[in-house]
């Protein structure tokens, strides 16, 4: 057998290029209206009236009066309407929609809706905390009290939109009782749920489909369920196929981005200078709404110590709620702010204490058997510091940082290391989720592989299917596997947390060997396989105490810049990378997420600025906000060293996030070390370097 | 007011407001869905197409502006030889992964190779910058240009 990690053309690449891929966009159904939300036009405040004006025949508003059964949804907290109570938290909240044949009358009914407000005073501090956690490791009160030295940083990280080329849409329609959706989303059981209890119905009267996907990165996690709710309510009023594509400028006011954070971190160092004990407090900023914040600070504070091990910790987290656009779902999720964080700290302590900053940082790696933040076990073997050897070697680390610390070079180098913990935190793979998968054997011998993973770009389509024909010996043409439709594949979970491959592909590799002992020609056959937790995989979700994940990826990024003395503006000028991912399904496929990562990553950390003053978004579309264009993207090598998770399929682990999480630190180390000046904000902006250039630390 | 333009190759006529953008003309008149829309805005070149051979956002064209002219979308391209070594180089370079970059990108690459055969890395780069994407991080669809260079000698 040859090695599944050899590359094979991708099976849908054919059709995305000629441009005969179906994306939400492109689908067309007889009798098709449109769909457009009115959304507020202030941030916070009540509404008094809406006065509609005369509407032709065949258009509607569909509003909050409309909804036949709950108002709200479905996510983790009941908070979030999808249609706006007479209560107004952030702008640009969605009030109603205006559905009709024509989009131009559809747009003069929506300019010509006239809605009064009493406006209310925003609140964008941290006054309201509606949710709160905290854990802690060791003994931390005992060795701040016998630190021989006590060192405090605050950092700080922006939001970050998401920025997937195709805007949120779905296209939507009746069968009889039957509501379905077609739509660009990660998460097609999230949307059916979300439905289901919107309309109060049974199960089986809403199917989800999804459409090609024009990129995601958590963005379609659990939004495109809000717009679901909203067409759902839609059909039941006017009974026919409805289609709401968003704009550009729609889809980055109002959909959620990545949370900002503030993050306090204080050491308490031994004689010896070695971190014994770390408290951290995190704040990250909801938005107007929960949503998937508690969750997202979950995992950002499990991430409190980064690669290292430090024995004593103790953790606060705050999700603040403000009366901005809600935050969620990004790649990453919660870990990229604190990699930033914790990084820039290790640094800046070394530096503090006048250390060599990467033997201190070697000096405090995570080593097999160490105690995890929340004192649960890394079991399986951590080969960091191979990873960093690689890293340093390829990039020529030592020898560069020597050179660029001179003065007047204007140049720098940053390393990070880092990890992501794979699939979902804590528990919820047992307890919330619960993978099913299906593997169904036609009589003529095609496998069709039924879970509910959708492909947005990261190559499921081409992976689950090699995975099954592998371990099948059978060829790929015969492992089929279609868009997911709820009427069809079990619920194997949302399309997040690097949990497809691992997760989901594990069961189907199960699958996969239990069809093959039982194969028998000429003969319809199925097999399905439920997750279960390995029982050494212990976790109390109140204490944050055990396991958080079953398995971890890691990763080592090496960024290299020139800062320009004049404008500030930095450049990119070669970027390594080394993972450890377990195993590679396929090596173009991981290289492609590896560059499409940490380009989103470095991004983040230097060019990706979108700032809301006072609930108001700045940065309304793709001028204003600065994505990389090919011209921002320098050389970058990617390794990867095998280290196989027993569970995995073929010994694969998470790869998805994880190649984002390291890039921000790094480049701002290195940014760091050209300006010679202490970075403690991602992104590190012109605007910023100048400020800190004209003030003396 | 009617425009005639060739699309593809054939003499059509519409007969439509020329402040229509053309992005929507070929979307809906057409059915030419290969044709995507990404901004609206002529900033992500998902709605690229050869306007004359040149790479052009057809969202930002109206309609009037293409009477008599030559435009080609990705659907025209899809027949002839140079796509052929385009679609292998992008597939054996890895750079598909959403794909909704994707059409727009094979026009660039055509209009860059149509002028230029043997394109520098920074001309690509160049070239390709008015086309956004957010997955791949463009290095393997700069890898898929020139893959696509080398091997179609004589194709431009
Ligand atoms: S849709 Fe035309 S440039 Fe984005
Ligand atoms: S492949 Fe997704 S935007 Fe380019």
């Amino acid at each position: 057998m040859t090695d599944i990690t050899n590359s094979i053309p991708k099976l849908d690449a054919k059709d995305k290029l000629s441009g005969q891929a179906l994306y939400v966009s492109d689908i067309q159904i007889d009798g098709m209206i449109y769909a457009k939300t009115v959304r507020s036009q202030i941030v916070k405040g009540k509404i008094i009236n809406i006065d509609i004006p005369f509407l032709p025949e065949g258009y509607f508003t569909v509003s909050r009066q409309d909804v036949m059964h709950k108002n709200v949804v479905k996510i983790i907290f009941e908070d979030m309407p999808y249609f706006a109570t007479d209560e107004i938290h952030h702008l640009n909240e969605p009030i109603m929609l205006v559905v009709g044949p024509d989009k131009s009358v559809i747009q003069s009914i929506v300019d010509q809706i006239k809605i009064e407000y009493v406006t209310e005073i925003g609140v964008f501090d941290d006054r309201d905390a509606p949710v709160a956690y905290s854990f802690k490791k060791g003994n931390p009160k005992k060795v701040f009290s016998k630190a021989t030295q006590v060192i405090e940083m605050n950092y700080q990280t922006g939001l970050q939109e998401q920025a997937y080329i195709e805007p949120q849409g779905f296209v939507a329609y009746e069968e009889g009782e039957k509501v379905t959706l077609i739509g660009s989303i990660q998460c097609p059981y999230y949307v059916k749920n979300a439905i289901i209890d919107a309309l109060g119905c049974e199960p089986n009267q809403v199917r989800v489909i999804q459409a090609a996907v024009g990129g995601a990165f958590g963005g379609k996690e659990e939004y495109p369920s809000l717009i679901a709710c909203q067409l759902a309510v839609a059909l039941k009023k006017v009974h026919k196929p409805i289609k709401l594509i968003f704009e550009r400028e729609e889809d980055i006011l109002s959909t959620t981005k990545r949370h900002p954070s503030t993050i306090h971190l204080k050491a308490a160092l031994n004689e010896l200078n070695d971190v014994v004990g770390l408290s951290a407090d995190i704040r990250i900023d909801g938005g107007a709404y929960i949503g998937l914040s508690s969750v997202v600070l979950s995992r950002a504070m499990i991430a409190v110590s980064g690669a290292y091990t430090i024995e004593n910790i103790q953790v606060e987290g705050k999700v603040l709620r403000t009366n901005t656009v809600p935050n969620g779902a990004f790649r990453g999720f919660g870990a990229p702010q604190m990699i930033f964080a914790i990084e820039m700290f290790m640094h800046h302590i070394a530096k503090e204490t006048n250390q060599d900053a990467f033997a201190f940082r070697m000096r405090h790696l995570a080593r097999q058997g160490d105690k995890t933040s929340t004192s649960g076990v890394f079991r399986d073997p951590i080969i960091l510091e191979d990873l960093i050897r690689v890293a340093t070697e390829k990039s020529k680390y030592h020898s560069k940082a020597l050179a660029y610390s001179q003065t007047g070079i204007h140049k720098g180098i940053g390393m990070s290391f880092f990890l992501h913990g794979c699939g979902f935190t804590g528990s919820g793979e047992s307890t919330h989720i619960n993978a099913k998968v299906k593997l169904f054997k036609t009589e003529a011998g095609l496998v069709k592989i039924l879970v509910a993973a959708v492909d947005m770009g990261q190559g499921i389509r081409t992976t689950l299917p090699k995975i099954v024909s592998s371990i099948l010996e059978i060829p790929i043409e015969r492992c089929i596997f279609d868009y997911p439709d709820t009427d069809f594949v079990p619920d194997s979970g949302p399309t997040v947390a690097s949990r497809t491959i691992m997760i989901v592909g594990g069961l189907v590799a199960r699958a996969a060997k239990e069809l093959k002992e039982t194969w028998i020609e000429n003969k319809e056959q199925s097999v399905i396989k439920q997750y279960v937790q390995p029982d050494y995989i212990k976790w109390n979700e109140k204490k944050f105490k055990g396991d958080a994940y079953p398995a971890y990826s890691w990763g080592v990024n090496v960024v290299e810049v020139a800062v320009d003395p004049l404008t500030y503006q930095t450049k990119i000028l070669n970027v390594v990378s080394v993972y450890d991912v377990g195993k590679e399904i396929d090596e173009r496929i991981i290289l492609g997420q590896a560059d499409g990562g940490i380009v989103q990553g470095i991004a983040y950390g230097y060019l990706e600025n979108m700032v809301a003053v006072d609930g108001k978004i700045k940065q309304k579309n793709l001028t204003d906000y600065i994505i990389p264009t090919a011209l921002d993207v320098s050389k970058m090598s990617t390794y990867i060293i095998d280290n196989p998770y027993p569970l995995g399929p073929y010994g694969a682990k998470g790869a998805g996030e994880l190649t984002l999480i390291g890039g921000a630190p790094a480049v701002a180390l290195a940014i760091e070390m050209a300006v010679n000046k202490k970075i403690t904000k991602i992104p590190v902006t012109p605007e910023y370097l100048m400020e800190l250039m004209h003030h003396d630390d | 007011m009617m425009i005639k333009f060739t699309l593809n190759g054939q003499l059509v006529e519409v007969s439509s407001d020329p402040s229509r953008r053309l992005l929507d003309v070929l979307r809906q008149d057409f059915s030419l869905i290969g044709v995507k829309e990404g901004c609206g805005e002529g900033e992500c070149g998902a709605c690229s197409i050869l306007f004359n051979h040149h790479v052009v956002n057809s969202c930002l064209l109206p309609l009037g502006n293409v009477m008599n002219q030559d435009i080609i979308t990705i659907e025209g391209f899809k027949t002839t030889a140079r796509y052929q070594a385009i679609e292998q180089a992008y597939i054996d370079a890895g750079a598909v992964q959403c794909g909704f970059c994707t059409p727009g990108m094979v026009m660039a690459t055509e209009s860059l190779l149509h002028l230029n055969p043997t394109p520098t890395d920074a001309e690509i780069r160049i070239a390709l910058s008015g086309n956004l994407c957010r997955c791949t991080g463009y290095n393997m669809i700069v890898e898929a240009v020139k893959l696509a260079s080398e091997r179609g000698k004589g194709l431009w």
